[in-house]
């Protein structure tokens, strides 16, 4: 299962590694030391029984795996590929101490891959509850919600506004990094449970807030897509994309194949994007597969990078230059982005998150040549159906306020996924998004006379 | 899929469709737009609400690119694959006493919904539309029926007054007191008709018409700087008051694909000629 080389990987969109092979899956379980109270649960958002997982696999019973992981994970070919496991179940791992923690992560990848490669098994549905709920949104939070409302019998209808469910699994991750089949297979498997999956339908406009409210409950997981910018010189330069605008046009409308598809996106000999996250990396990695030159420019350190490891590691492996402890000031041209005016950046003292201020050093700057600037220096949610609710509480970065288990302070409204966390991790999302269901199921029950 | 009820040829390369969108057409206001993808590898384009009528959108359209050069072949009967709306925020219709509601070229094709709208709210409504000639002037009569008084004007003269709507309106603003007005069509007519509104002190707002993508909020390719602010046609728009836009920057981010819009356009010319003689074979 090693990764294909970099050279290869650069010319197509398909995954880096094809997983683990049966075999290398066994052997990989087989490390698992069974901890009396693990760690690595401790350190899952959504608290998989990962030794059981494990050694389900280590008997080369990954059916049994699969139905562990799915008691507390819905998503799990997406989890097993997109979680940063660095800093939760194998980052607690014990045997990370002397040795290299059990790759949890492509293990569930693995077994989650073997599920779906054996025909998934449609969930059981509880008898039907005769509650209606809405859902808004069909990334990560929403999908959750969907499945666990459905399983536990509640009608569901989930509202998209794009023309294709998934939200950033589809409209944000690449290709490379996460096959859209998987998530077409996953919403293939909502369908069948009878959730009612409606694209085109914007909440707030094609659906009004009052029409949402005549619902038994809403649940609103429209995640952070609205898209920060620097606010520099040049921000306006035809060139200049938002990471957002630039993974759409490519993962969603499919600009890599124009004129076949007919959304383009500009072509250009040397990129820079600027920021650390995963955005950025996924932004830096298409870039390449387009077959720019790509510069990378991160304000703080190598190790302060927010991205998840592995993402960094095959960034570099794939070409991308870094240029660390920088940062863009202005971005040049005329009629058109002709380069990137930079600042180095020195490092202070460590701020909140633990990371180091940093701090433009005067008269410090460079130019990077390029023809296409990416800013992907994060997003905040979406106010488009949220400043339309009256009565909800708004956090310091736009997100709704809620309680730790989803409720807003609007009767029958809950939230979770990034809308209420502010850019988080699809998995933070999914934890989220289940408790909300699960509290919006017990709401529903406690006010159905008949049930009570 | 939506269906196409309706497909007209208004004037030389405008076409007039209706469009089955019940879950748009209830809830649109004037002043919203919509996003349509014609099939599984379209691209999403924004189109203004001209109309509403039951379930039915309408949208006018000029076809000079790929899209809609494809668009305005679908006949009645034929079906869109996507149709997302009501986008953007509804005009800021009040009762403001007399109101101009101006279009040019294919932005005429926003006006009715507007002038009807400021009708309904008690303004006193002129309306000014002009054309490249007489052959390209489209609703003139549905504006007559709508607006208290209706101005024509051609540039070269071939209907109405000679010259531009900008040209009328200055006429109109010399004569009596214009207390708010409404200027839609290409960038460069609007901003050079917003310049004579601010000259005269006239509340103005205008229809931005950036590239979008998404129409949501989500990728920022709609951005334009209002008041030295970056904001987004499409969620914070697409009207703004006109005399704090930047229409230098908007026509240059218009322009970020031309060499793109050219190379799909003749692809698409190519393949419709090929199955053209295809026909004529068969």
């Amino acid at each position: 299962m090693a990764d294909r080389t970099p050279g290869a990987r650069i010319h197509d969109f398909a995954e880096v590694d094809s997983g683990l092979t049966p075999e290398e899956a066994i052997t990989e379980a087989e490390r698992c030391l069974s901890c009396k109270k693990p760690a690595c649960v401790q350190g899952c958002p959504v608290e998989i029984d990962i030794p059981a997982f494990l050694s389900s696999v280590a008997v080369g019973d990954f059916l049994a795996a699969a139905r562990t992981i799915r008691e507390n994970n819905l998503l799990p070919a997406i989890c097993g590929r997109v979680c940063p496991q660095e800093v939760q179940c194998e980052g607690e791992c014990i045997l990370g101490g002397k040795e290299t923690p059990v790759r949890i992560g492509e293990l569930e990848r693995f077994v989650a891959d073997y599920e779906r490669g054996q025909g998934m098994a449609v969930p059981e549905v509880a008898g039907p509850t005769w509650k209606r709920v809405a859902v808004v949104g069909s990334g990560p939070a929403g999908l959750t919600a969907a499945a666990e409302l459905a399983r536990l019998g509640h009608e569901v209808t989930v509202y998209e506004s794009l023309h294709e469910p998934g939200g950033v699994l589809v409209y944000g991750i690449p290709e490379f990094r996460l096959p859209k089949e998987i998530v077409r297979a996953e919403i293939d498997l909502l369908r069948e449970m009878g959730v009612k999956i409606l694209t085109d339908q914007l909440a707030g406009a094609s659906i009004t807030v009052p029409e949402l409210l005549e619902y038994d409950a809403v649940f609103i997981g429209t995640g952070a897509g609205l898209p920060y910018f620097m606010g520099i010189p040049g921000e306006q330069l035809p060139g200049v994309y938002s990471a957002n605008e630039f993974l759409t046009r490519v993962n969603l409308m499919h600009a890599d194949r124009f004129p076949e598809y007919d959304t383009p996106v500009r072509h250009a000999a040397r990129v820079v994007v600027a920021g650390g996250g995963n955005v950025a990396m996924d932004a830096a990695r298409v870039a390449r597969r387009l077959g720019a030159r790509v510069s990378l420019v991160y304000r703080r350190r190598e190790e302060d990078l927010p991205a998840r490891r592995a993402e960094v590691v095959r960034a570099r492996e794939e070409g991308v230059e870094f240029v660390l402890c920088a940062n863009p000031v202005r971005v040049l041209g005329d009629q058109s982005v002709t380069g990137v005016e930079c600042q180095r950046m020195e490092m202070c003292e460590l701020d909140l998150s633990g990371r180091p201020e940093p701090a433009p050093v005067p008269g410090s700057f460079f130019v990077i040549d390029a023809d296409m600037f990416i800013e992907a220096i994060g997003q905040g949610p979406n106010p488009l159906l949220i400043r339309k609710l009256e009565g909800i509480t708004y956090g310091r970065r736009g997100n709704i306020e809620v309680d730790d288990e989803g409720r807003s302070p609007l009767p029958r409204v809950y939230a979770a996924g990034d809308v209420a966390t502010g850019a988080a991790t699809v998995i933070l999302a999914m934890g989220g998004a289940k408790k909300a269901a699960r509290a919006i199921d017990r709401m529903l029950r406690d006010t159905d006379p008949e049930q009570a | 899929m939506y269906r196409v009820a309706e497909s007209e040829e208004l004037a030389d390369r405008i076409f007039l469709q209706w469009i089955q969108a019940p879950h748009v057409a209830r809830n649109a206001r004037a002043g919203q737009f919509l996003i349509v993808r014609i099939d599984d590898h379209g691209e999403r384009v924004p189109l203004t609400i001209s109309a509403v009528d039951g379930d039915l959108v309408r949208i006018v359209f000029m076809a000079v690119g790929k899209t809609t050069r494809q668009l305005s072949t679908l006949r009645r009967g034929d079906s869109v694959r996507d149709v997302v709306g009501p986008l953007g925020r509804p005009s800021d219709i009040r009762r403001y006493g007399t109101v101009a509601v101006v279009g040019g070229g294919a932005g005429i094709a926003s006006t009715p919904i507007i002038a009807r709208a400021a009708a309904e709210a008690g303004n006193h409504v002129i309306g000014i539309i002009g054309a490249r000639n007489a052959g390209l002037l489209i609703l003139e009569e549905e504006m007559r029926g709508i607006c208290d008084e209706l101005h024509v004007a051609t540039d070269d003269g071939s209907r109405g007054r000679h010259g531009f709507a900008a040209d009328v309106l200055k006429d109109v603003m010399a004569r009596q007191k214009i207390d708010c007005a409404w200027v839609i069509g290409p960038a460069i007519m609007m901003k050079v008709t917003s310049e004579a509104t601010r000259r005269a002190g006239v509340r103005t707002f205008v229809s931005l018409n950036p590239i979008m993508v998404d129409g949501t909020g989500m990728c920022g390719s709609c951005r334009v700087t209002v008041g030295g602010l970056t904001r987004f046609a499409c969620v914070d728009g697409p009207e703004f008051d006109a005399h704090l836009v930047n229409f230098d920057l908007l026509m240059q981010r218009q322009r970020t694909y031309p060499e793109e819009e050219r190379l799909s356009l003749e692809r698409y010319q190519e393949h419709t000629c090929r199955c053209q003689e295809g026909d004529h074979r068969g």
